[in-house]
This record gives structure tokens, sequence and C-alpha cells, in this order.
């Protein structure tokens, strides 16, 4: 039974969560606001919140200037494909570890944590080079088996713990009804993880877009996605916090759509199995 | 006759063959900052002159080093120009890594190139990279309040009167700060001002026998007097302040003098972004009393080619037109001459529009005055003024100015600061080998 909560107590809970995620968003808030201001308004002291002559100015300066549609597109191919192919290696993967464990199994899944342990600089060298033998450097191909490789650990983690929480007598329910290995996978297994599965693609979706390092690393013209996009609009030597704002909202944009229509299923995948 | 027509086409088709094999897609990396962003504007210029089409990768300036030092390094070939400065290009020129500028048709001059500029971008001799452009640093001051102290600025003055100035604008009740200078770390930020102020304090980085001397007392006097002067008379968190943040300051009014690159002229004088921009004043950087050598810097922008690229001409096409005179006129035609790449070329300073623009004459003073192979009042063994053009270099100044920031930020001592510093210094150029 719920234990009763006090309308006092509701209101200061609420109240806390709403601080709390205001908190968090700030930092985008604070970088959508800035796109509208001129360059003097964004560095203004004290600084300006809403009274301020809001302008689309940077936006048509960055339009102008970059080819939106092209990272935008390099963006969606390379965060899509690298999910949607991590998660062809890891269905099968986690299902194993999950329903047919070894006496390894753990030690494997650490294993494959331990990947995630290492800096990325320090195989950048032997990857650039693979990519020169290989003729993967500035590709999309080339971008989205990276992205798919070091994603991979987590989206076999997060399937692995979703996939552990299915009660292993309904597969064997479904084998006993004469279910091919095929037909388990697709018609129990996948339906009562379909949840998991979403909040897995979506998490794994987000990574692969706010990706920074091999993004920027890897590519050059043809599949620079959209943190390369922003990255030319940061400077060391000159103050163009507006322009880079603008920037950065146009690159947030689409996920934060995304992440916006999908927060009940990413909650309920990321919730999963947290409540018994 | 049909022979003839035949003729005439495989001739027209030969003829569209050449075009299409000369007419080259090059791919350019550079930095994002005002005159690179207006050189992409103009690019069809040079397409309409050459027929070769340009595709740009943009970077913020320390993305763009690790970028093209992966690829030069590897031969990976995703770029037929880079956008490189004077630490990188007589590193890389001394590896065999970039094509010889030695080549420049007559028309290019290369002689016009300013020396010190062509001086810092060579190796033995063999310029590697030609400067798109060029600068110094340099004092920008508010003259309003100079006025109101009651002082005049020399044209040339010592760290001395900078503190003395400092003192008599410092007004904490109308939030000015009477000096803002970087301490901000990074071997290009706050580590680039401090080794150019301890240069004129007659410190340098190594003696002949490749030495760290942070433990000679003209390391001492330099950074004891910066910290004493910053913290007496500079910004609240000043150990966290680079050029942006120092150039947003002094924007706002709340600087009375600041010490930064001589680009920051066209910055902190265009009254769009400025709200001081009417009451701006140049002045020589400082050097402390009896030291000859003065607190500037020199740095370019260049262009390079980097050797094994298959499309060297249409590189070279490039480079020709964009740090040529041609380009210059192209931009003060269009934009106006305070917009046109500063600090490259002798001719540009002889212009009589040009010689209107206030911070001019500064600039070229401030850059004459730098010279990258003699910056020390000690000998040294080394090329490079507000750094030390080895390879080793760029890491372990950043390590050595992590360690005077945090004693900015008051985390450890001056002789802390310094005597890590010795010891940082002395394992990196003990296991390269140096010593």
């Amino acid at each position: 039974m719920a234990r009763a909560v006090s309308p006092r107590r509701k209101l200061i809970n609420t109240g806390l969560a709403w601080a709390i995620g205001l908190l968090i968003f700030f930092p985008i808030l604070w970088t959508i606001l800035t796109s509208f201001k001129t360059e003097a308004q964004a560095i203004a002291s004290p600084p300006l919140f809403l009274g301020f002559d809001w302008t689309l100015e940077n936006y048509g300066v960055v339009m102008e200037r970059s080819d939106y549609g092209r990272f935008l597109m390099n963006s969606i191919i390379i965060a899509g494909g690298s999910t949607i192919l991590g998660l062809i290696v890891a269905v099968p993967a986690a299902w194993s570890m999950a329903f047919v464990p070894s006496r390894r199994t753990k030690d494997i899944l650490l294993w494959m944590l331990s990947t995630k342990m290492l800096p990325a600089v320090g195989v950048l060298y032997p990857i650039y080079l693979l990519f020169i033998q290989l003729g993967l450097l500035d590709s999309r191909a080339g971008l989205v088996i990276v992205m798919m490789l070091i994603n991979l650990p987590i989206i076999v983690w997060m399937l692995y713990t979703y996939f552990r929480e299915i009660p292993v007598e309904i597969l064997e329910a479904a084998r006993m009804d004469g279910a091919t290995l095929k037909e388990e996978v697709l018609y129990i297994l996948t339906p009562m993880a379909v949840p998991g599965i979403a909040s897995t693609m979506l998490l794994n979706f987000i990574l692969a877009w706010n990706e920074a390092f091999w993004t920027l690393n890897l590519t050059a013209v043809d599949a620079a996605p959209l943190t390369a996009f922003i990255a030319s609009y940061s400077s060391p030597e000159g103050l163009f916090f507006a322009k880079l704002s603008a920037a950065s909202t146009m690159a947030i944009a689409p996920i934060l759509i995304l992440g916006w229509f999908s927060q009940k299923q990413l909650v309920r995948g990321l919730t999963f199995g947290a409540v018994k | 006759m049909h022979l003839r027509n035949a003729l005439r086409a495989a001739t027209a088709l030969s003829l569209i063959m050449v075009g299409a094999a000369q007419a080259e897609t090059i791919t350019i990396a550079t930095v994002n900052n005002g005159d690179m962003i207006r050189m992409q504007g103009y690019t069809d210029d040079f397409t309409a002159k050459t027929g070769h089409e340009v595709e740009w990768v943009t970077l913020e300036e320390n993305v763009l080093r690790q970028r093209v030092t992966t690829d030069i390094t590897t031969k990976g070939g995703q770029f037929d120009i880079m956008t490189i400065g004077m630490y990188e290009t007589p590193i890389w020129g001394a590896n065999g890594w970039l094509v010889p500028l030695d080549d420049l048709s007559a028309e290019y001059d290369v002689d016009d190139i300013l020396p010190a500029m062509r001086g810092g971008l060579s190796h033995d001799g063999t310029l590697y990279a030609a400067p798109f452009y060029g600068e110094s640093s340099m004092i920008m001051y508010r003259t309003d309040l100079m006025e109101k102290a009651g002082l005049e600025m020399p044209e040339a003055p010592t760290w001395q009167f900078i503190r003395e100035a400092a003192a008599a604008m410092d007004d904490p009740a109308n939030d000015i700060n009477g000096i803002c200078l970087r301490g901000k770390a990074g071997w290009g930020e706050g580590g680039a001002f401090i080794t150019v102020t301890a240069n004129s304090f007659g410190a340098r980085w190594f003696d002949e026998e490749w030495m760290p001397q942070f433990d000679q007392p003209e390391w001492k006097a330099a950074l004891d007097f910066y910290v004493n002067l910053m913290n007496d008379y500079g910004p609240e968190g000043y150990a966290t302040n680079g050029f942006n943040e120092n150039l947003s300051l002094f924007q706002q009014g709340k600087c009375g003098m600041w010490i930064d690159a001589t680009v920051a002229a066209s910055f902190v004088t265009n009254p769009n972004d400025s709200t001081v921009a009417d009451h701006v004043g140049f002045a020589l950087a400082p050097n402390a009393e009896g030291v000859e050598k003065r607190s500037n810097w020199l740095w370019a922008w260049a262009l390079a080619i980097p050797a094994g690229t298959q499309k060297e001409e249409a590189a070279k096409a490039f480079i020709e037109w964009a740090t040529s005179k041609d380009y210059i006129e192209l931009v003060a035609a269009k934009e106006g001459w305070a917009n046109v790449p500063p600090g490259a070329r002798t001719s540009l300073y002889e212009t009589p529009e040009y010689q209107d623009v206030p911070f001019a004459k500064m600039t070229l003073d401030s850059i004459n005055a730098a010279d990258p192979t003699n910056p020390t009042v000690d000998p040294v063994p080394y090329v490079g003024i507000q750094f030390v053009a080895i390879p080793e270099f760029a890491g372990m100044a950043t390590e050595v100015s992590q360690e005077f920031s945090a004693a900015y930020a008051g985390q450890q001592t001056v002789d802390e600061a310094l005597a890590k510093a010795q010891a940082i210094a002395t394992e990196v150029m003990e296991a390269a080998g140096y010593r």
C-alpha cells in the first residue's frame, strides 16, 4: 500500500523537483537567450536576462556562413547509424549473457566496461592510422563504426540489465510450445523489452549526437557533424558568444525536441526494473 | 567534313578535360577569427581568378592545432592548406612536413613581407608559411581616465610607470580596475603573457646549455611584480582571465589599461561593441627600468602546405591570392582600411590611407620591436619570444603556466610555483635529451 503524503509535503517535493530541474536546464536556457542578443549584450555586466532587444541576426549570420543542413544530415546519419548498428550487435550479445550465462559472463561484462575507462586521446593515433589505411577518414561510415564501438559497452550493459528482469520461465514456456530461437527473441523477448530497447536507443542516439572528440578528429568536410559546426564558432581571440550560442541552439534543437517527445519512454526505460 | 567535326569535338573535349584536371577543390583548415571569416567571404574572387574551388574547415584554435598536428604527423592528407602559427612553422619545416614556399611568383613580392614575420615563419632561411596576418602586443589604455589621473602615457613606458598609472586609475567604487592582464593557464594564454613579462625583466626560459632558469632572480622579480600589480589593481579572479575575458572587461569600461594582442585594437575601438571606443590610446608594451627588452610578443597566423598534398599548385595559388597586396586592396575597397589583415606586409604600412588608422603605427612599431631570434637579454639557444620553438614546449609550458595560475589564485606562493616550474622543465628537458 502506498504511503500517504500530506499536501504540504507534496508541494515542497514538487517545488524542489522544479527547482532542481530549472537549475539543470539553466545553462541551456541561457544559451538560447544569448543567441537572441547582440555580441555587446551577450557580455553585458550585470548580465541581461530578458530585458534586451531581441534579434535574429546571429541566426542569419550562422545560416549564411555555414551549411547547417549538411552538418545536420551528417549528425543524423552518424548518430542513427551507430545506434542501429549497435543494437544489432548488442541485442544477441545481451541475450546470451542474460539467458545463457557462462562462468565468465560477469568478467566479460566488466572487461567491456573497462574499455570506457581509457581516455579517448590515448588511442587517437592508432585509430587515425587505421582510418588512413582503410580510407575511412572523413567518411560517415567510419564515424558510424567508431561511434558504435565506443557506445557498445553501454548498450550491452543496459540491455543486459533489462533482459535480466524478464522471467526466464516465460521464455521456457515459449520453448515448450515449440518456439524457435528466432521466434523466442522476436515475439517473446523483444516485445517485453521494448521500453528497455527504446530507452537504450534514445540514450545511445543522444550520446552519439553529442560526442565531440572523435567527430572532430576524424572528420574534415564530408562527414563533419554538428559538433564541428559548433566548434567553428568558438574562438579564444574574439568575442563571438552570441553567434556561438546561436550555433549551439541550432545544434541541440533536434535532440531537445526528440528528448521532449520521448521523455515518457526514456524515463520508463531508465527506471525499468527499479521497482519490484 | 565528318573528320573535321570529329577533330573539333576531340579538341574541345580534351580542352575541357585539361581544364577539369587543372581546376581543383582544395581543403583549407583554419581558425575562427574575424580576418579568417572575412577571407572565406571573398573565396569567390579566388575561384573566379583561378577556377579552383575551396572547402573550408573552420575550427576553434586549440581544436585546430590538435587536428592538423594529428593529420600532418600521420600523413593523413586531409588538408591541402593548414593555418598554423609561428610556433609550429619552424618545427614542422625542419621536419620536412611542409612544402617550402621558395618559388612564389615575382608579382607576389615576397620581400614585402615584414622581416620579423618572414624570420619567424622560416627555417634555415626558407619560408614555410605565408603570413595572413601578424600581431604583436601593446598597451591599450583609457585616455579619459589617464587624463583624469593627471598622467600622460609615454610612448614607451616602463613597468614602474604602469604600476603608478594603475594605482591612479584604479577605482573600485566605480568598478574600474587599474589594469587587466591575462592569468589563465595555457601556454598560449597566460603562459605567453608571463613569458614576455619575464623577458622584459631580463629573464629567460633556458640558458645556452638548455638549463631551465626559473630559479634565477629575474623570474622571481617578474612574477612578484605581476602578482603584486594584479592583486592590488587587477580584476577579481584574474587567474582565470584570458584574452576574451579581458576584452569583455575593457569594452565595458572596467579596465584602465590592458596589455594584449595588437589585433584587439580594432575590437576596442569599434563603437558597435565597445563602450569606450572613443577613449582608447596605445603605447608600446612596457619593460622593467634598465632592461632593453620590452614585453611584446610576435605572432602570425600563416598559411602552409603540408608535404604530400596532391594539389600543391592550387594550394600555392591560393596562398599567393590570400596573402597578396591585391587581397588587402580588395578588402580595403569593400570594407575599409581598418578591416584589412594587419601585420604581414611592409607596403600596407606605407599606404597613406592605412596610416590614418589609429592603431596602425603602434602595431607596426610593436612588431618591429620584437625579434624572435634574439628574444631575451642574455643569449638563448632557442627561437621565439612568447614561446620556445621546440616540440616539447607546448606541453611543458602549459604545466608551468598552471603552476603560475595557481600562484595568482593564491593557492601557492610565487616561490613554490617557481620551484615547481623549475622541476617540470628540468624533467622534460632531461627526458627529451637536451641535457
